[in-house]
């Protein structure tokens, strides 16, 4: 059942993808990256991660999607037409891609895990929500970590304020 | 309820990242440039949480994972200010065209 929806929401998660790359609407690319976020939420609730899961959906869809339709909102320069983006250097971003897949894909499938088995993993690690372990986490071993991922938020706030302010002409 | 092997996500997780890098290096559009960006950076945590579940007592890939998507956060809000003060001065968010423009 589990393995069924994963490769459900794989596909999904794949095809909105392609859809994105194909799309020349700015805004339908911004709708497909929404249903590959969606699906990728999806497959980290099978993968035992609620916490990333709901974090997922709350930063990426709840916030950057909301910029990035905005943002294509804003910049659109004629009314009332869609907002295109041709693509260019298709051959050779294919080829660089494929490439890159290729030699990826091959190494996955050679590798050699170092891991216990997947039947093994079953009792440990399907009973439990993992937000108390991660809670306990991010203030004991993770705590400096934490501390400057929220001094970049709070540089990254300002400095997107600043950004984009306007100027004053005098 | 039957565990997900590892082999499957982590192909995902390439197939993902190879669609991100294929709409950065293909489309002239910054905004689309930067979803292709958040694609990737979506694939790295596909791998880092698939990998978290055989070490479950520490976590540490879910908590990467998680400060993964606060850069991630913080770089769109960035560069998305950063592409409306472009917008507003040159009138176009088209790669190519901003480059030839300064080029001049």
């Amino acid at each position: 059942m589990n393995l069924i929806l994963f490769y459900v929401f794989g596909l999904l998660a794949i095809a909105a993808a392609v859809f994105m790359l194909a799309t020349k609407n700015v805004l339908y690319a911004a709708f497909g990256l929404l249903i590959t976020l969606l699906s990728v939420a999806a497959i980290f609730i099978l993968l035992y991660a609620d916490f990333v899961a709901i974090a997922q959906l709350m930063i990426y869809i709840g916030g950057v999607l909301i910029l990035v339709l905005f943002s294509v909102m804003l910049s659109n320069q004629v009314q009332g037409q869609p907002v295109q983006s041709e693509s260019i250097n298709r051959f050779s971003g294919l080829l660089t891609a494929g490439a890159l897949l290729a030699g990826l894909a091959y190494l996955i499938l050679s590798a050699d895990y170092l891991f216990p088995s997947e039947t093994s993993l079953a009792s440990t690690s399907n009973t439990k929500t993992s937000i108390i372990t991660i809670g306990i986490r991010l203030i004991t071993n993770f705590a400096l970590p934490f501390e400057v991922a929220s001094l970049i938020l709070l540089i990254a706030l300002m400095g997107a304020a600043f950004i984009s302010t306007e100027e004053k002409h005098d | 309820m039957t565990n997900i092997p590892l082999i499957p996500v982590l192909l995902l997780g390439a197939v993902l990242f190879c669609l991100g890098l294929l709409a950065v290096i293909t489309k002239r559009h910054a905004i689309v440039v930067l979803m292709g960006i958040e694609l990737i950076f979506n694939a790295a945590n596909l791998n880092l949480v698939a990998f978290n579940r055989h070490q479950p007592n520490l976590m540490q890939g879910q908590v990467f994972s998680l400060f993964v998507m606060v850069i991630a956060a913080a770089e769109s809000a960035v560069a998305l200010a950063i592409i409306l003060k472009v917008y507003a001065y040159f009138k176009t968010i088209n790669l190519d065209q901003i480059r030839t423009e300064t080029d001049e």
